[in-house]
């Protein structure tokens, strides 16, 4: 187990910067999720910990080493990837053992780690199936105890769960998680989905175009997104954003009066962006004017979406409601404090 | 997926009769060939092979009548069979060449001089005559006779053990084999090393290797076949065994190559990664990972190269000597055109020891060319 250490990392390919200068710090024991849209650089990032990508400028350190120039085998890391990568023509047991035969161990040792890991993940009657004989969520247990069986100091995973269907997925989700809080090692985690970064990690890297946007826990980047980009990406059904212009202590959008957060100054004029998450929406007597489109009951709550001046807001209700599509409804901040403000121009956090 | 071939049912009978016709035309001639190979020169001569299952009626070559004569009853007789082995029925004979159907079975022929002759259907004879026959010429008698299905292995033992045109095929057999088996094993072991590096492994110029490899599928090999046996000379290996399978080498591997190389380009990079975060090096992830992988892509060219190897004659007179010690199959069948043309139970046979290997080979392998290896190491 170590920490890994990553200062102003960059990557080109060719003429083409694709990584700007990324820092980051990955505790000891740490479960980080990557997470952003296709494209964002969060898959090369992991290559290169993993050191399958070359890193053009810049130092990756796993513990007290940099491990820059060292080949994949000598970092001491373990890779999960999406199509699960098990070789076709060899069974479980020797999938799960081929890193270690690689490195030369002991038969004997090499069958005990394998069983342990088999144990470990329920796999024990399917050692001697080859991976064609193997469902979906099978396979992909598979591909973790391989990972399991070497002991690395940091587990990497490519967005192991994007070939599972729904269910397993979130079965799989909790299986991932509770190997972590048992082994205890240092994991890094890509994924494009934000409720599997927001369910599983103990710290979130969201990342847009090669850069790093924001880095924290789950709940601190919903609570206090540092920027448009995470707040829109985080949380779903997504932050609602209205354009607006600051006056006497209000927020001016359109025909709407909007309250500022409490205690928050933002000089008179300033356009800025309004966000408030769904739930942060409801009924009230005076706020933003709009007619219901479309309501989508889920059950625990209803999702309502309201078109306003040619915009889509969504309100999420805990309560039912008796509201149907075509009805007017006027929409406000529940909660002054949990409104979000952000600089039109910059994007940022007020 | 259920009609591959196409939604529309007419599309697929077509698909069906063309699949139907090529069979036929491939089948029927091989068929035939192994059937003449087994039937004995007289019948091939008189018949098609596809009525050698049935008895039939032909006119055999003359045969001369012979015996000793006895005296019975104041006569002088002699007796006898026209065939040496039965099941012969004759219909009709004659004794002279412009009348071979002369004569009904049963029925005396007058032969002159107070000679009669007597047939019966199973060939007996009965030549009688007043006076003593020992100082005349024995008649020649033509016989239409019904044969029954004649079927033999001596066509192979003869071909197989006995030396024709100087040499037996076994031996001819043998040499094909010390071409082929090398010469498809050499180009695969080096062109699996070459295609492993040119899909997997980063160096300079290896797109530029890559296009001319795929530019050398288009050089007709003739055009290296004079300068090549030149070189072999210049540089002592000459005409033999060693040379013929640098030639063949030579010749297979740009095909080898590119059909490896595309196989091997299209297996999952995931797997390839994945081995190399377990820490295995170039040669091992070939070893383990690639080569069991490809074996689909390495039988089916090993069945090309084989094949090509084992038909092939333009090389082999090039490259190899015309002892009995170095001609192969393709060579002794050429010089058995010439020597034995007219043998066709020889030749259909020597045809037959030739393409059984290949015959062997492909069927087989066959189930290589088809299996999917890859199913359940991706998704």
């Amino acid at each position: 187990m170590a920490e890994v250490t990553i200062r102003a990392l960059k990557k080109s390919y060719g003429g083409l910067q694709v990584v700007h200068g990324l820092d980051l710090d990955i505790v000891d024991g740490e479960f980080v999720v990557l997470v952003g849209p296709s494209g964002c650089g969060k898959s090369t990032l992991l290559r290169m910990i993993a050191g399958l990508e070359e890193v053009t400028s810049g130092d990756i350190r796993i513990g007290e080493r940099r491990v820059n120039n060292l080949p994949p085998s000598e970092r001491d890391i373990a890779m999960v990837f999406q199509n699960y990568a098990l070789y076709p023509h060899k069974t479980v047991a020797a999938n799960m053992g081929f890193a270690l035969k690689m490195r030369g161990m002991d038969k004997a040792e090499i069958d005990q780690r394998v069983k342990r890991a088999a144990e470990v993940l329920g796999l024990t009657p399917y050692l001697d199936r080859f991976p064609r004989a193997l469902s979906g969520g099978q396979r992909q247990r598979v591909a973790m105890g391989r990972a399991i069986v070497r002991d690395p100091q940091v587990f990497l995973f490519d967005e192991p769960l994007s070939n599972l269907d729904a269910k397993l997925r979130v079965q799989m989700r909790t299986e991932i998680r509770e190997l972590h809080q048992r082994l205890k090692t240092t994991t890094v985690y890509v994924t494009h989905d934000q409720i599997e970064a927001m369910t599983m990690a103990d710290k979130i890297v969201v990342m847009q175009g090669g850069r790093i946007e924001q880095v924290g826990a789950p709940l601190e980047l919903y609570d206090r997104p540092a920027n448009t980009f995470v707040a829109s990406f985080i949380g779903s059904p997504s932050m609602n954003m209205i354009e607006g212009t600051v006056q006497g202590g209000t927020v001016r959008a359109g025909g709407a009066t909007l309250p500022l957060p409490p205690g928050m100054k933002v000089a008179e004029g300033r356009e800025v962006i309004y966000g408030i998450r769904p739930e942060n929406l409801g009924d009230s007597p005076d706020g933003i004017r709009g007619t219901i489109a479309v309501v989508e009951p889920t059950g625990s709550e209803t999702h309502v979406v309201v078109r306003i001046e040619g915009r889509e807001l969504v309100a999420v209700f805990r309560d039912r409601i008796s509201h149907r599509p075509g009805d007017q409804i006027t929409l406000a901040p529940v909660d002054p404090a949990g409104v979000h403000l952000f600089d039109k121009a910059t994007g940022t956090r007020f | 997926m259920e009609n591959i071939a196409g939604k529309k049912p007419a599309l697929l009978w077509v698909v069906h009769l063309c699949t139907a016709a090529l069979v036929a035309l491939w089948v029927l001639p091989t068929f035939g060939l192994l059937v003449s190979s087994f039937r004995t020169g007289d019948q091939i001569s008189t018949s098609g092979w596809w009525r050698a299952l049935s008895t039939q009626e032909s006119q055999l070559p003359a045969i001369r009548l012979g015996g000793d004569e006895v005296q019975r009853d104041g006569v002088f007789v002699i007796e006898g069979n026209l065939f040496a082995t039965s099941g012969a029925e004759i219909s009709r004979w004659g004794t002279s060449s412009r009348e071979p159907e002369a004569f009904e079975v049963g029925q005396s022929a007058d032969l002159g001089d107070g000679v009669t002759l007597t047939v019966t259907p199973e060939g007996g004879f009965v030549m009688s005559s007043a006076s003593s026959m020992a100082e005349m010429r024995m008649p020649r008698v033509f016989v239409t006779a019904s044969t029954p299905p004649d079927f033999t292995t001596n066509n192979y033992s003869t071909v197989l053990f006995s030396p024709l045109a100087g040499q037996t095929i076994g031996q001819a057999f043998i040499n094909t084999l010390t071409v082929a088996i090398p010469a498809t094993i050499i180009p695969i072991l080096v062109a699996a090393f070459a295609a492993y590096a040119l899909a997997w492994m980063d160096f300079p110029g290896r797109a530029l290797l890559v296009a001319l490899v795929v530019g050398l599928l288009v050089v007709p090999l003739q055009l290296a076949l004079i300068p090549l046996l030149q070189f072999h000379n210049w540089i002592g290996i000459g005409k033999g065994y060693l040379g013929i399978w640098m030639a063949h080498t030579g010749f297979g591997l740009p095909l080898a190559i590119y059909l490896l190389r595309n196989y091997m380009a299209g297996l999952p990079r995931d797997i390839i990664e994945n081995a190399r975060v377990d820490g295995a090096t170039d040669f091992q992830i070939f070893v383990r990972i690639i080569l069991p992988l490809s074996f689909p892509a390495l039988a089916s060219f090993a069945i090309f190269q084989f094949l090509w190897t084992w038909n092939d004659l333009l090389v082999a007179l090039v490259f190899l000597g015309t002892g009995n010690d170095q001609q192969v199959l393709t060579g002794n069948l050429v010089n058995l055109m010439g020597s034995r043309g007219g043998d066709w139970e020889i030749l259909s046979a020597s045809a037959f020891v030739s393409i059984a290997v290949p015959l062997i080979v492909f069927f087989a392998m066959q189930k290589y060319l088809v299996r999917g290896l890859l199913a359940g190491s991706v998704k």
